[in-house]
């Protein structure tokens, strides 16, 4: 028997981690499809939600930031500052906390079929992209109401912020995802660095602001955090463009950070997909 | 000579294959960490599903797996299909390997019927190409007609297991896993199953079949692997494997 030629043989349930997106775009296109379709399935506001969700988030920031502490005095448009900073936490928030769950929540599939489960976590990201598109389309409104244009260095600015973001989401989504199969105590985890996420980044607040306030050490460690990069990046993008004087509220080395957050992102993707393959084995039992 | 070389390749290898389940108490990492610094299994005792079992199938063969409750033919299956990994051994397949494991397993109760025979075939390997081709034989087999495009949650039970069970079984494949699910449906839609069986077997897919219908096994298999708490105990024609099980 163990003389067999074993060519063309293969171990079931091997993939090939993220990869396996590549070759199976069809079902991912599926899956999303059916993220989003049922999303809103038996809501009279439908669609309508993912406006108002962060309108509401966004108007709370502004009169406590803006108005009772006068924050809109020292930030030239603040209202764009705070939106652009809120829109792309709220993409971390959703694409992370969504990747999180998405295991667990596939249970019935995870549980009976094999598929590359890298799937599920990448599905839902995407999802949160589609989701965030909305708020994206009412900052560039608010942008062009008060005279931006778009240049060629603003628009990559944009993509690279995403990018970072969802690197940022896919490596802590699969990490977290993975863990919380056998351990749920990773999605109340989860909870926390969400809820810090909109404090540890410049959203309410400027950079040189930070800078001022913290020691050169600690300025450095604050600047490792991707969502620093990225918020700063879609400042850039949308807000720098409105107002006359955006270097001094600008991160000192953003090029320098941009390279330093895509590597960050990059590792935590590795690290990611390692102990999600190593949890992999045991999610069908373990569920 | 190739031919008959050809013809003896396995497409199922079961080499040594031990599954070891802890039945933990466990769920949270304070406890899990705990553990791991005192060294010792709390409240988790190992439970061998699976022991050192060894058998093949040859390719275009049918094997019924038989066993009483919780002797370990799901767990068997699920090694084959991929959906676990096993502890100790090795399992290799050869050609697309699909499974009747759970019929409907990824089945969205808010979408129409229509949408999860996409998704589902999807979810089983098959690409647009593959599902537009085979999308009428799927419904037409399934007997659902114009319910197709109502949202699946308005299914009857019956109706929602023959859509599940006619996308399964329209997968394009080469070895078929089949646990349990031959009970599925009204008597009509039963025989048909077993008829689609029989015409899969006929065309030279392999089969790996797990039932407790005896009548049905013997009539879709040659040959019957037993297995007992876990550990192979008989492996040979069909008939002597039914006997062998019900012997105590
Ligand atoms: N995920 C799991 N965690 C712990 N134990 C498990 C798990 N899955 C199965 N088992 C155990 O493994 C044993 C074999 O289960 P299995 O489902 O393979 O039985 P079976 O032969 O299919 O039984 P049946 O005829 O009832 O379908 C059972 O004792 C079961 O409790
Ligand atoms: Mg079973």
């Amino acid at each position: 028997m163990t003389s067999v030629d074993l060519t063309g043989f293969q171990t079931p349930g091997r993939g090939r981690g993220v990869l396996d997106v590549f070759n199976h775009g069809y079902l991912l296109r599926l899956l999303i499809r059916k993220g989003t379709a049922t999303r809103y399935r038996n809501s009279v506001l439908g669609w309508t939600w993912s406006y108002v969700k962060p309108a509401a988030q966004f108007f709370i920031y502004y009169f406590v930031m803006g108005v009772v502490l006068q924050f809109h005095r020292d930030v030239e448009n603040f209202a764009i500052y705070l939106f652009a900073g809120v829109v792309a936490i709220n993409l971390f928030n959703e694409a992370f906390g969504n990747a999180t769950h998405s295991i667990v929540d596939n249970r019935a599939l995870v549980r009976k079929i094999y598929l590359p489960r890298e799937l599920f976590p990448i599905s839902t990201i995407i999802i949160a992209l589609i989701h965030f598109l909305p708020q994206v389309a009412i900052l560039l409104l608010a942008c062009i109401l008060v005279g931006w244009t778009p240049t060629f260095l603003s628009l990559g600015a944009f993509v690279i912020g995403l990018v970072i973001v969802l690197m940022m989401s896919l490596g802590l989504g699969l990490l977290f995802g993975a863990l919380n199969v056998r351990y749920r105590d990773a999605q109340n985890f989860v909870e926390i660095i969400r809820m810090l996420s909109t404090w540890a980044s410049p959203v309410l607040y400027t950079i040189a602001m930070v800078q001022a306030t913290l020691p050169e050490w600690a300025f450095r460690i604050y600047m490792l955090n991707p969502l620093t990069t990225a918020v700063e990046l879609f400042h850039y993008a949308f807000w720098a463009p409105t107002t006359t004087t955006p270097t001094d509220t600008l991160a000192p080395s953003i090029v320098g950070d941009v390279f330093l957050s895509l590597g960050i992102c990059a590792v935590l993707i590795v690290i990611g997909q390692i102990v999600f393959r190593r949890f992999e084995r045991s999610f069908a039992q373990d569920l | 000579m190739s031919d008959t070389l050809t013809q003896k390749r396995p497409s199922i290898i079961v080499e040594g294959v031990r599954k070891t389940f802890q039945i933990r108490h466990t769920h949270s990492m304070k406890e899990a960490f705990i553990s791991r610094i005192k060294r010792k299994q709390v409240g988790s005792t190992p439970y061998n599903a699976l022991d050192d079992v060894t058998f093949s199938v040859a390719e275009g063969e049918s094997v019924a797996v038989l066993g009483f409750n919780g002797s370990g033919k799901s767990t068997l299956l699920k090694l084959v299909s991929g959906v676990l990994e096993p502890d100790a051994g090795r399992v290799l397949t050869r050609g697309r390997v699909a499974g009747l494991i759970e019929v409907g397993a990824g089945f969205h109760p808010e979408l129409s019927g229509r949408e999860n025979v996409y998704l589902n075939a999807a979810i089983l390997g098959m690409n647009k190409a593959e599902i537009d081709e085979r999308f009428d034989r799927i419904v037409e087999f399934s007997e659902i007609g114009e319910f197709i495009d109502q949202e699946v949650k308005h299914y009857s039970s019956g109706m929602f297991l023959r859509l599940a069970f006619s996308v399964a079984i329209h997968v394009e494949l080469d070895v078929l896993l089949v646990d349990e699910i031959l009970s599925v449906g009204d008597a009509p839609f039963r025989k048909k199953c077993t008829e689609k069986i029989h015409e899969l077997a006929q065309a030279g897919k392999t089969m790996l079949i797990v039932s407790h219908n005896m009548a049905m096994v013997q009539e879709l298999c040659e040959r019957g692997v037993v297995i007992r708490k876990g550990k192979k105990v008989f492996d040979g024609p069909i008939a002597e494997a039914v006997e062998a099980m019900n012997a105590k």
